[in-house]
């Protein structure tokens, strides 16, 4: 079938559906159903803005659709070759996706966006399977190791842990029955690279863990997917149909004795489960609470065989690597950190959403170039690498290049690749105080370091911020960090304070000011703001006192009005009726 | 109470009541039936052989297995700090106010419950909440407003929203 143009859409599930239709019959209508086609993707562009789509090949951006507007572009742009001026998102160019002018290189998302991940035929014309291919007919398990050994590909779950060296550890355990698992469980706050890949291009997960299954000696594999990625969790049981439809999971695959097949689990809300060790415990049908490692997985695993476990990422970029060779990969990066990595953008950035870029880029090109900046141009504070488990990298880091050594160097983590970008406005006490509460929630509550050691940081946090810190505070969350990392089985215990500890030892005054001045510097913390009117500026129109929901305001008209700092609950609806900006915020 | 226990048959039956299911099977009769009963954890431990307190410490682990019935409606607004970063707060206390509960309640008519979950991956379009199945991006206290309004009419108009 060969289309002359392609629409792309995207956009909430309601609306989509309804815009998706309108092109569709309008399409029929005209008699272009085999000359244009019409598919979704999920997030195509990296700012969404209502339902949007893209015409291909031209690559013009619609934002904002109604159906209405979808039968319009069908008749004049895909009929008489007339684009829509009026709709045409004019705010930002839409670059393709891959240009030295983003700094972005897709390896793990080339296909994103770009293939129906519903029909295996688009993967397959991409050199889909083609790895496993020359995996299975032309080279050893040795030789797929040495190929992953010169790509230097580290473990994209945050680890780091070179693959080629876990993958050999399994090769070499003994036992008959092996496994294969990938860890679909993302649920660092901030991330969604990992359901973009398991949305949009499923299969190269597939193939990536059968080759892996090919080098270690696994016949079986499962792929855990946490239960809130509906979308993935689908489009992963059709790729996984289809992939068997044509013998490319099963017994015999390319004609070899390789055998391999895989099902898909589902988490149920646990973030722990994203741990390896936590994860097969849910696999096997239990609490999942981590346990004590040695043995590691790649000895005794999933019911206690030898099993290769990666995250998504990982085996998405080893078809390319075996197709590409480990050179091509080496190639980019930095010495100890090759290859690309996808990071997710999200906060006070202008440019929100999913990107790929070779390891070593600095912070700076990333919020700045890459993400267009801060939003609204305000200053910038910082910004938290490595979610929950991450600390923050401060304005006097932002040249540091973007690979897992210096991140750690400077307390922070890799992690899976979020990126919380924060502002002026931004409280680091409150930050710390949102991280520590999801550590909290999330603790399963096997140590009592973290479990308990969690919960105390909390409440000495939550204090800080209601205007009750006690001189002593900062000492005290720092010894607790301490016991907290030391004394905990798994990475979120090890990791829960990290963001605290890295947000005390860059912006302490931040705390003190909390804790000695009882003062919020950003103005966030509603205990430690006031609301002020400013006498000189009042007009005395009585608008504030009129909407103020808790009567906290008096004043004659056109005399300057008062707030009444115990009354007020500090919602703000005063400053934003004033028409003159007199309230002032302190 | 026999026939409520036929939707717990059917999930074990559909996985044979292999004891490896077991967290997909209560995630399963959560999902039919938007909790898990104590009855439900007594049957799925004499179908599957299992002890009870297996089964409850399996059931109580994770977040999205319930042992307290919920609401008609589930708003699962998301509480971490992408979201809050991009105005969370202010959504989180429209919330409250329009349901008329604070977080962690359920409304006493029964038809709204309004829990916090972690993230769940859609940080660009922050803050974000999940009704029931569906996810609702770009949030602000008028949206929040305007999609429960939207629950509320076709409830009054015996459809779905």
């Amino acid at each position: 079938m060969a289309y002359r143009a392609h629409v792309i859409i995207s956009g909430t599930a309601e609306e989509t559906q309804q815009v998706k239709t309108a092109f569709v019959d309008t399409i029929d209508a005209l008699g272009l159903a085999g000359e244009v086609d019409v598919q979704e993707a999920v997030d195509i562009t990296v700012a969404p803005r209502g339902v949007e789509a893209i015409v291909y090949p031209d690559v013009t951006h619609y934002t904002d659709l109604t159906p209405a507007d979808a039968q319009l572009i069908a008749e004049e742009h895909l009929y008489k070759g007339r684009p829509v001026e009026g709709l045409i998102f004019r705010e930002r160019e839409v670059e393709p996706l891959d240009t030295p002018a983003t700094k972005e290189v897709r390896v793990v998302l080339r296909n994103v966006g770009k293939i129906n991940p519903e029909n295996i035929e688009e993967y397959i014309a991409e050199d889909g399977y083609a790895a496993l291919g020359k995996a299975l007919t032309e080279m050893t398990p040795d030789q797929v190791i040495a190929e992953l050994k010169t790509s230097g590909l580290r473990g994209r779950g945050g680890a780091g842990f070179p693959a080629w060296l876990k993958w050999t550890f399994a090769r070499q355990a003994p036992g008959d029955q092996k496994y294969v698992i990938c860890n679909g469980d993302e649920g660092d706050p901030g991330a969604f690279m990992n359901r973009r890949v398991l949305e949009g291009d499923p299969h190269s997960v597939l193939e990536g863990m059968a080759i892996a299954a090919y080098v270690v000696g696994a016949n079986q594999g499962y792929l855990y997917v946490r239960a809130e990625y509906p979308i993935a969790i689908h489009t992963l049981r059709i790729a996984i149909e289809q992939a068997r439809e044509y013998g490319l999971l099963g017994q015999n695959i390319f004609g070899t004795d390789f055998s391999f097949d895989l099902e898909v689990r589902m988490g149920a809300g646990a973030f722990v489960c994203g741990e390896e060790t936590a994860l097969m415990q849910s696999v096997e049908g239990k609490r999942g609470q981590p346990r004590t490692r040695p043995p590691f997985p790649a000895v005794s695993g999933l019911f206690g065989k030898p099993t290769n476990i990666n995250n998504v990422e990982t085996y998405a970029n080893v078809p390319q690597i075996l197709l590409k060779g480990g050179e091509w990969f080496a190639s980019m990066g930095t010495e100890k950190s090759k290859g690309t990595k996808t990071f997710a953008i999200a906060g006070k950035v202008k440019r929100t959403g999913l990107i790929e870029v070779p390891l070593g880029i600095t912070v700076r090109e990333i919020v700045y170039d890459v993400g267009g900046g801060v939003l609204n141009d305000k200053a910038f504070k910082a910004v938290q690498t490595g979610g929950p488990l991450g600390g923050c990298i401060p304005e006097k880091h932002l040249d540091l290049p973007v690979e897992y050594e210096s991140l750690a160097s400077v307390g922070s983590a890799m992690g899976s690749g979020g990126f919380i970008v924060m502002d002026e406005d931004t409280c680091m006490v409150d930050m710390a105080r949102f991280f520590m509460e999801f550590a909290q929630e999330e603790s399963c509550g096997k140590c009592v370091p973290c479990r308990v050691g969690t919960r105390r940081m909390l409440e000495i946090l939550e204090s800080i911020c209601a205007g009750k810190g006690q001189p002593g505070d900062i000492e005290r969350l720092e010894a607790l960090g301490q016991y907290v990392k030391l004394g905990s089985l798994c990475g979120l215990g090890q990791g829960a304070p990290n963001p605290i500890l890295s947000m005390i030892k860059h912006f302490r005054e931040e705390y003190e000011a909390h804790i000695y001045d009882k003062k919020c510097p950003a103005k966030v913390c509603r205990a430690l703001i006031e609301y002020k009117i400013d006498p000189e500026t009042c007009i005395g129109c009585t608008r504030c006192a009129r909407n103020c929901p808790v009567a906290a305001i008096t004043g004659a008209p056109r005399q300057p009005h008062v707030i009444d700092p115990e009354i007020c609950i500090r919602c703000g609806i005063c400053a934003q009726v004033c028409p003159v900006d007199a309230v002032r915020v302190e | 109470m026999e026939e409520a226990l036929a939707i717990t048959d059917s999930i074990i039956d559909a996985h044979r009541a292999n004891p490896e299911a077991l967290v997909e099977i209560l995630r399963e009769v959560n999902e039919r039936r938007g909790y898990v009963t104590r009855e439900d954890v007594h049957r799925v431990a004499e179908r599957m052989d299992l002890p009870r307190s297996k089964v409850y410490s399996v059931a109580s682990f994770y977040s999205l297995i319930s042992l307290e019935p919920l609401g008609k409606h589930v708003i699962r607004f998301c509480e971490d700090a992408p979201c809050h970063v991009a105005g969370g707060r202010e959504v989180w206390e429209a919330l409250e106010q329009e349901l008329g509960i604070p977080f962690g309640q359920t409304t006493p008519d029964g038809e709204w419950s309004l829990l916090t979950t972690s993230c769940i991956g859609a940080c660009a379009v922050g803050p974000v909440m999940m009704v029931d199945d569906d996810i609702y991006g770009n949030l602000t206290p008028q949206k929040v407003g305007e999609i429960i309004a939207r629950y509320r009419d076709a409830e009054t108009q015996g459809g779905t929203a």
